[in-house]
């Protein structure tokens, strides 16, 4: 298929960036949206003219870089889905794509479409340690979890820190994440002992990086690659709430 | 916000209740004396200073959410299909809360000054039936006034669970039942309030 494509270039942090219009052509439908860029790129490089930036690794769903806001949508027009797992079936031949980097404050973009993400790895470090012993590791169920904390952990800890939530929510919010990263420990025995500063140290920077905030819209979980819930930001909110009438802490 | 919001939504339940005594139909007789009770009892009168506050509190939150919310994001999509994530309503909180700024001021001089001013002007009793009666007589009126009704049911119908999701309260079996009482009570007072000024128009009360 002929497509024509509408990227977002901008040379560096500080300069303003504007749409470009490609075209390419001879798109096998079976290609990942990543590789119909790649085959962009090539051409651009043949043609003299500067490759066009863009983040990427695993191309297979888990490491989160992939981040485009493609035809007004984070990660292209299907649910539970990443870039790189966005085949080009999902266009049609003459179609027009306009893609843009993710639009936060706290994203700012890099390059052409990337952005710098380490805000989100900020608020993981404020997070802090978890208490374990050292020693030789410990039977693998020595610890008993109720089934349903043990699952409702890991579908937490199925983030995979690409920030379309954040991308995707009109106030530019980093709940969903958030909510995400408390959760699969709050919900834990092995994050009990620091459950309270915990939250209270991500929330304080995520409020620092300039994230905005929850107005409940859901957009965040209808657009997420992993299909994390919002019921993680309800528990965000009253993990905060108890810590905050509780702890010490400030 | 949540917490602001929950208190007005309360006093939404005793403002549309109270008001009803119109549809008795006695010629704003029980209505009266609950207006008069109400303007005329200290404890009232007391939980009106709470009340103003609970909203002056709901606005300042909201105006500041949104100014926050609108520094999150410096530079704008130049294409954004929002309507594929979510509703209209969630996205327009902001929006709406304003129309109903702009409808409350516009009530409050209606109803609430004019009772004020007959109250310490130590004038006859207010007849605040009659004052309703003759606001509801203007066709433009009644337009705004079904308008505002507009507005705050889908500010209540969004506002009401999403209250309840910022407090943390979000459980399999909790969430359809807030849901199911979020829209019973967002209708239910919406339709009670849009009757109000459409039944003085149409000429269904004495
Ligand atoms: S919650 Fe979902 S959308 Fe947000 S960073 Fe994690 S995987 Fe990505
Ligand atoms: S490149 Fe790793 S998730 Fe897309």
């Amino acid at each position: 298929m002929n497509l024509t494509l509408k990227v977002w270039r901008q040379k560096n942090p500080k300069s303003a960036g504007k749409l470009e219009t490609y075209q390419v052509k001879n798109i096998s439908s079976e290609m990942s949206f990543l590789e119909m860029f790649d085959v962009l790129n090539e051409q651009l490089i043949l043609e003299g003219k500067e490759p066009i930036a863009f983040d990427h690794d695993c191309r297979e769903g888990i490491c989160g870089m992939c981040s485009m806001f493609i035809n007004g949508q984070a990660h292209g027009p299907w649910q539970q889905n990443t870039t790189c797992q966005l085949h080009m079936r999902a266009f049609k031949d003459g179609d027009t794509i306009v893609v843009e980097p993710w639009r936060s404050k706290a994203f700012p973009v890099i390059k052409d479409l990337v952005v710098d993400r380490s805000a989100f790895d900020r608020i993981i470090q404020a997070g802090g340690y978890i208490s374990v012993n050292t020693g030789n590791a410990v039977d693998a169920n020595a610890i008993p979890i109720d089934k349903k904390d043990a699952d409702h952990a890991f579908m937490a800890a199925a983030c995979i820190g690409c920030g379309a939530c954040v991308a995707t929510c009109k106030n530019g919010s980093a709940m969903l994440f958030v909510g995400a990263k408390v959760s699969q420990l709050a919900l834990l025995p092995q994050g009990a002992p620091e459950r309270e500063s915990r939250v209270l140290n991500m929330v304080a920077q995520m409020d620092k990086e300039g994230f905005g905030n929850c107005t409940n819209t859901y957009a965040c979980e209808a657009e997420c690659p992993k299909g994390i819930s919002v019921a993680n930001i309800a528990r965000l909110n009253s993990e905060y709430l108890k810590a905050g009438l509780s702890s010490e802490e400030k | 916000m949540a917490f602001t919001g929950l208190f007005l939504i309360t006093f939404l339940i005793v403002h549309a209740g109270i008001n009803s005594s119109i549809f008795l139909n006695d010629n704003g007789e029980t209505f009266n004396e609950f207006a008069h009770f109400m303007s005329h009892n200290w404890i009232v009168r007391f939980l009106e200073i709470g009340l103003f506050a609970g909203l002056f509190l709901h606005i300042i939150q909201g105006f500041l959410l949104w100014k926050q919310n609108s520094d999150a994001r410096p530079v704008k999509y130049l294409v954004n299909k929002q309507s594929s994530n979510s509703k209209w309503y969630s996205r327009s909180m902001g929006i709406l809360g304003s129309l109903l700024l702009l409808f409350l001021v516009i009530h409050v001089s209606h109803f609430f000054v004019g009772t004020k001013v007959a109250l310490y002007s130590g004038d006859k009793p207010h007849n605040l039936y009659d004052e309703m009666k003759e606001v509801f007589s203007n066709l433009w009126i009644v337009i705004l006034y079904l308008a505002g009704v507009f507005s705050l049911f889908w500010h209540l119908y969004h506002g009401f669970h999403s209250a309840f999701q910022s407090l943390g309260i979000h459980h399999k079996k909790y969430i359809p039942i807030i849901r199911t009482i979020g829209t019973g009570y967002a209708v239910i007072i919406c339709l009670l309030f849009a009757l109000m000024p459409l039944a003085f128009y149409l000429g269904w009360l004495a």
